[in-house]
């Protein structure tokens, strides 16, 4: 037998069973920060990388418009212009840019002409083009025109480029960005906030300056649309027939066992679906916001089905009891009584499938969203059917490409996509706040 | 868009019987509803769904039956072998399509679309034109093919607008005649509003038989074209879209499944410690901050993780990991794609794990403190040992998750299907090769597309099997408190 122990006095086995706890309990506490350290650094690489997007690089300068380059046929007529091409209209831009800076004084130390027009976005020709045809009474003047500057020049005054990696690379030589630097201190050069990449469409591979968000906006915008308009009514009819009418047999335990299934079948699994019914099958056109929509709605009904059910089940018995006693049929208690009650929480729940449909990718890219969109869809109804690109699929496209001013470009289009997914999800809390109804 | 028209129509019949049906049903009653059976606005709307809900069923139906028909009636006009029949209906459809659109954009006036002739004109240029893009040339039997499927489409459209429209018609004027005081208005409606609500939840069975069929039925194509066995057994994955592919499942399964591990290795230690810390230590103010953060990560959409992995994750294993111990030069490997999905997976493991062990009753705590245990022996031997079936349920929803999970292994894991112990390797999942298979230009028939509905077909079984294995568990082993 040992010696009687003070309880005052911890022993040596107390002590190593507070040491575990103590263990234990900083374990726990390392894997709640691991976690919200883990969402931390997503959230800030993804703003560090994506931040840029929102500004653009301009250069403006004096450009005349020649009118004996730009309309060979001197009748002002669009149709014949049309047949200068952008190739036409890039030596005038180079040219210009040389004779302003010769009139600045500016130093163009090592830069050859091929170098000097690189300073200038390759879109810009064909944005001065789209210009001009659109009013040909510019031509033979001289105006200060506004162009964006070329990718590698936007990111070295977004630090992006820097003299030191642009010896490494071939796209860009020092001696651009120290040329650039002068004309920024000319006043020539300015970065600002970039609307084009909210409204623009989609740029080429070489163009990642002139690339915008505006075509996946609005595929994004169409495709919610869909899914509205077909998931909340069938949803809510789905759950309010298992909810309040549907007997207990064979048949609604298959249907509800196929929608808590359905909630878990990977995405891509929709889009197969999506690729083989509607586009192979009914052949809906490829790449068309209907289709996405449709897959979507397929995925988003599960969402919609659990949490209408679940606003209807908060309802009190009560409110029922009291609708029949008063003489209501059955189906009038449910309409007019119990789903008013439950309106918030559907709307909450509907919001928050819209939010999960908005972010999904895989089965996008087996119905053709991927394919590089750069016309606007029309309006709907006749615009659901044109081709069209969704924000999360521009992502996973600009990724995939070799320029690395892209991935600047996918990190702020991801911004726009978790800047709509916190406003959505905001706003269904605020619902739930303001409309929530304890029984 | 003619359809628009027809559902406008329709839609308009509609709102003219409810008008008409109410007046009739107040008229019947001259003028005194307490006579009548129903409320007036149930004659109105048992005559509005009257006119509109059979009309638009028949619509639906017929839209999905007519492509079917008139490419079997197309069909019939071309000589081409079985095994690329589909692919010459598509052609034929976009053709036609083409046609259409360069009708709709003026390119070419109707009447000089019907007189198209393949050999003077070159028909892939005009239409390249109005942006239809064709894959093989114009001959004038496909040209003749395709005139065909439009002159059918145009006449069956125009039947479609007749039948919809005379059977909307006739739903309005039955619904009319019977529109008396005595019949019983409100419980038509209500059997009618009823059958609507099985059919929209109905819904839910034909999604899923969709998805089963879909699959089934072109992995059929495909074990007729690729022998099963080499499928299932295969251990190389070299698709040629020559021919003469192979195209093993287990190198897909492999990297697959050594993800999942990894991501597993990941978010159950974190998402279960995070569980137990927040219902067994935390206070209420650090609860309320940290565990609606842990729930953002299951709200951000996989593409950003995708992103996070292919941007930070990926090259910061490479630079600090794999290139000085030796093991790799690529930034997308099993360990960038397991790591960020890991993350992924932290919320689904601890909002589950924490729901179950907050449902451990207390007692059982207090029975423990009681007998001297501190708190995290109680919790390793009395709430953990009790919440148990339900962890195992939440980390098997966890992996089910995670082999089905497409974006973070798209632009984290790579393409090379390799099977391969080193983690720091590219390897590549069934996922990502779904998507391979299946973007850009495909042709249906080839092996090389239809394996990716095979693909399709084990990733639905693999993680059907592990849910209902999850809910199993789940049930069969829950503890019964009460």
């Amino acid at each position: 037998m040992t010696a009687a122990k003070s309880l005052l006095a911890a022993d040596a086995h107390t002590r190593r069973r507070n040491a575990a706890e103590t263990r234990f309990r900083a374990y726990g506490l390392a894997a709640v920060l691991v976690g919200i350290g883990a969402l931390v650094l997503l959230l800030t690489t993804i703003l560090g990388n994506g931040a840029g997007a929102f500004r653009q690089t301009y250069i403006t300068i004096p450009v005349t418009l020649n009118a004996d380059r730009l309309d060979p046929a001197g009748n002002r007529d669009p149709a014949e212009m049309a047949t200068v091409t952008t190739f036409g209209y890039a030596p005038m831009l180079a040219q210009a840019l040389q004779q302003h800076l010769q009139a600045q004084g500016i130093a163009m130390e090592g830069i050859g002409p091929r170098d000097l027009m690189a300073i200038i976005s390759q879109e810009a020709p064909a944005q001065i083009r789209a210009m001009v045809l659109q009013n040909p009474d510019l031509l033979d003047r001289t105006l200060e025109l506004e162009m964006l500057a070329g990718g590698r020049i936007d990111g070295y005054f977004k630090g992006r480029v820097t003299l030191q990696s642009a010896e490494r690379d071939a796209n860009v030589s020092p001696a651009q960005l120290v040329l650039a630097q002068a004309m920024a201190d000319a006043g020539m050069i300015e970065t600002r906030f970039n609307w084009a990449f909210l409204t623009g469409s989609d740029a080429s591979g070489q163009r990642p300056e002139a690339a915008g968000l505006g075509v996946a906006i609005l595929g994004s915008l169409y495709m919610m649309l869909v899914v509205l308009v077909l998931a909340l009514p069938i949803g809510v009819a789905a759950a309010v027939y298992l909810e309040e009418f549907a007997p207990k047999n064979r048949l609604t335990d298959v249907i509800e066992v196929n929608i808590s299934n359905l909630a878990a079948v990977p995405s891509i699994v929709f889009g197969i679906l999506g690729l083989a019914i509607f586009i192979n099958f009914a052949g809906l056109p490829q790449s068309a916001p209907v289709v996405g929509g449709l897959v979507l709605t397929l995925m988003t009904l599960p969402t919609i089905i659990i949490a209408t059910r679940a606003a209807l089940r908060a309802v009190p018995p009560s409110i029922r009891a009291a609708a029949l006693g008063l003489g209501a049929s059955k189906m009038q208690s449910v309409f007019h009584h119990v789903l008013p009650l439950a309106a918030p929480g559907i709307l909450t729940g509907t919001i928050i499938g819209l939010a999960q449909a908005l972010g999904e990718t895989a089965p996008l890219l087996l119905i053709g969203m991927v394919a590089f969109v750069r016309d606007f869809p029309a309006a709907p109804p006749e615009g659901l059917f044109d081709p069209a690109s969704a924000l999360p699929v521009q992502v996973y496209n600009w990724t995939q490409r070799a320029d690395p001013a892209f991935v600047e470009r996918a990190a702020g289009a991801t911004l726009v996509l978790l800047g709509l997914l916190v406003t959505m999800n905001l706003i269904a809390v605020m619902l739930r706040r303001r409309f929530e109804r304890r029984w | 868009m003619p359809l628009i028209w027809i559902f406008a129509a329709v839609l308009s019949l509609g709102v003219l019987g409810y008008f008409l049906g109410r007046a009739r049903a107040i008229a019947s009653a001259s003028g005194d509803i307490r006579i009548l059976h129903s409320l007036p606005s149930y004659y109105g709307t048992n005559a509005f769904l009257a006119a509109t809900v059979p009309a638009l069923l028949v619509m639906v139906l017929w839209l999905m039956i007519q492509p079917g028909v008139i490419s079997g009636r197309v069909a019939m006009m071309l000589e081409t072998g079985a095994e690329n029949a589909d692919l010459v209906q598509a052609d034929l459809r976009r053709l036609a399509q083409g046609i259409d659109r360069a009708v709709a954009t003026g390119e070419i006036s109707a009447t000089a679309a019907r007189a198209l002739d393949a050999e003077t004109t070159d028909i892939r240029a005009l239409l390249a034109e109005s942006g239809a893009a064709l894959g093989t040339g114009v001959t004038p039997e496909t040209l003749a093919a395709a005139q065909r499927i439009r002159a059918l489409t145009r006449s069956a459209g125009l039947a479609m607008a007749g039948v919809v429209v005379a059977l909307s018609g006739l739903g309005l004027a039955l619904a009319l005649k019977a529109t008396t005081r005595d019949f019983r208005a409100r419980n038509a409606v209500e059997r009618a509003v009823l059958a609507l609500l099985i059919l929209a939840s109905s819904i839910a069975i034909l999604t899923t038989v969709g998805i089963v069929l879909s699959m089934v039925t072109e992995t059929l194509d495909f074990f007729a074209l690729y022998p099963w066995r080499d499928f299932f057994f295969g251990l190389e994955w070299i698709p040629s879209f020559e021919g003469g592919s192979d195209l093993g499942l287990l190198p897909l399964l492999w990297g697959t499944l050594y993800i999942t591990f990894i991501a597993l290795l990941v978010a159950v230690p974190v998402g279960l410690f995070a569980a137990i810390y927040m219902a067994e230590y935390a206070g209420r103010r650090f609860r309320s901050v940290a565990k609606p953060a842990i729930e953002v990560l299951a709200g951000i959409p996989t593409i950003v993780y995708g992103l996070f992995a292919l941007v930070t994750v990926g090259p910061m294993l490479r630079d600090y990991f794999a290139a000085p111990l030796g093991l790799g030069t690529s930034a997308a490997s099993v360990m960038t794609a397991g790591l960020v999905m890991g993350i992924m997976l932290i919320p689904f493991v601890s909002s589950l794990s924490d729901d179950i062990i907050n449902a451990v009753p207390q007692s059982l705590r207090d029975g423990s403190y009681g007998l001297g245990a501190t708190q995290s022996e109680t919790v390793k031997q009395v709430i953990l040992p009790a919440a148990l079936p339900g962890i195992v349920g939440a980390i098997l929803l966890a992996a089910s998750r995670a082999i089905g999970e497409t974006m973070i292994v798209v632009m984290g894991a790579g393409a090379a299907a390799r099977l391969s112990l080193n983690p720091f390797e590219a390897m590549t999942t069934v996922t990502v090769k779904i998507v391979g298979q299946l973007t850009g230009d495909t042709d249906f028939s080839s092996p090389e597309a239809l394996v990716a509905f095979a693909l399709g077909l084990t990733l639905f079984a693999i993680t059907l099997g592990l849910n209902i294995l999850a809910l199993y568990i789940v049930r069969r082993y829950r503890e019964q408190y009460e």
